[in-house]
């Protein structure tokens, strides 16, 4: 279909671009989208009736993911070496 | 009388009223439950859930890798992507990678040990809901069943209605028939009581007219008896009794 309207998840690389200038970004879009990005998350891999790990465990990884992100300035510090 | 001369002029102001604000003003006016999306009856839940690898990575990585890379792309991936964190130090190894790495073997040995005991558990404990929740669903069914049989039941019953009308007629011809009869008896009784009462009151009236009749006609006679006449009708009479006393000794 049209480009707007297709979903993130079906926009071919090069046309990443284009798709941002397209959709508008208004705060009630954006929640909407966060909105619906947690609860297609929860419906695939948490509401289930025999669900493993996968649901909270991908949640921690990326949660440690992102702390190491925001700590990196203070871990970068403790390197070994000083030249890579 | 008043308040019906209310209750009719109502309808007539009501309509005089004017008509409702503007739809999109107010939503009074907006249709309910006409399009054919609706809450219940809820999809059930899938079975499972959406495929994880090595619970980290979902199984569409893989799958958008394989065109290209075959089996062993993503984990070629994942292993030059370590070593390339690790020798540019962008992942820094200090003494959290111990503790995490200690965690994280003490977690893993815990879901492998445990992990289907304690969703046999958790399993358990939704059926148990899920049974609960439907057993009184099977009992609301059930009484809704028994509710109709019985609804039935009252409607063939009702349907001998006729001769339940049958035997009421039949009552109340009988109570009025009695009615009229007793009222009939009370009329005869009444009217020969009054009848009776003539009747009486002629004889009484007779007897009084006869009883005074011969008492002034004996008080008449026996005033007309002169001492003479009695004189004569005593010595008249002891003359009878001898002739008598003779007869009856020449008798004897």
């Amino acid at each position: 279909g049209p480009l707007s309207q297709r979903p993130l998840m079906e926009v071919r690389l090069g046309e990443l671009h284009t798709w941002l200038s397209t959709c508008n970004f208004s705060p009630q879009r954006l929640l909407g989208a966060v909105q619906k990005a947690w609860s297609s998350y929860c419906a695939k891999y948490m509401h289930v009736r025999r669900g493993g790990p996968a649901g909270i465990s991908m949640l921690l990884a990326g949660y440690c993911l992102l702390s190491y992100g925001w700590n990196y300035q203070h871990l970068k510090r403790h390197r070994w070496r000083k030249y890579h | 009388m008043l308040s019906r001369l209310v209750l009719r002029a109502a309808p007539a102001a009501l309509r005089a009223l004017p008509p409702p604000v503007a739809v999109g003003v107010l939503h009074t006016t907006r249709p309910l439950h006409t399009t054919q999306q609706s809450l219940a009856p809820v999809p059930p839940l899938p079975e499972k859930g959406g495929e994880v690898r090595h619970g980290l990575i979902p199984e569409e990585f893989f799958q958008f890798l394989y065109p290209k890379t075959g089996v062993t792309g993503p984990y070629m991936l994942g292993t030059g992507l370590l070593l390339y964190l690790l020798s540019k130090e962008i992942y820094v190894i200090n003494h959290e990678t111990a503790a995490a790495a200690c965690i994280l073997a003490v977690i893993v040995y815990g879901i492998k040990k445990f992990g289907a005991d304690v969703a046999a558990f958790a399993d358990k404990l939704n059926e148990e809901k899920v049974a609960t929740a439907l057993a009184m669903k099977n009992e609301a069914i059930q009484t809704l069943q028994t509710a109709i049989e019985e609804e039935k039941k009252e409607q063939w019953r009702a349907e001998g209605r006729n001769y339940l009308f049958d035997a009421k007629r039949n009552n109340i011809a009988m109570l009025l028939e009695t009615n009229y009869r007793e009222r009939l008896l009370m009329v005869y009784n009444e009217v020969k009581k009054r009848l009776d009462y003539q009747v009486a009151m002629q004889n009484l009236k007779r007897q009084k007219e006869q009883d005074y009749m011969i008492q002034w006609v004996e008080k008449n006679v026996v005033q007309s008896i002169t001492p003479q006449q009695q004189k004569e009708s005593i010595a008249k009479c002891i003359l009878d009794l001898k002739a008598l006393s003779k007869s009856a000794h020449a008798a004897v």
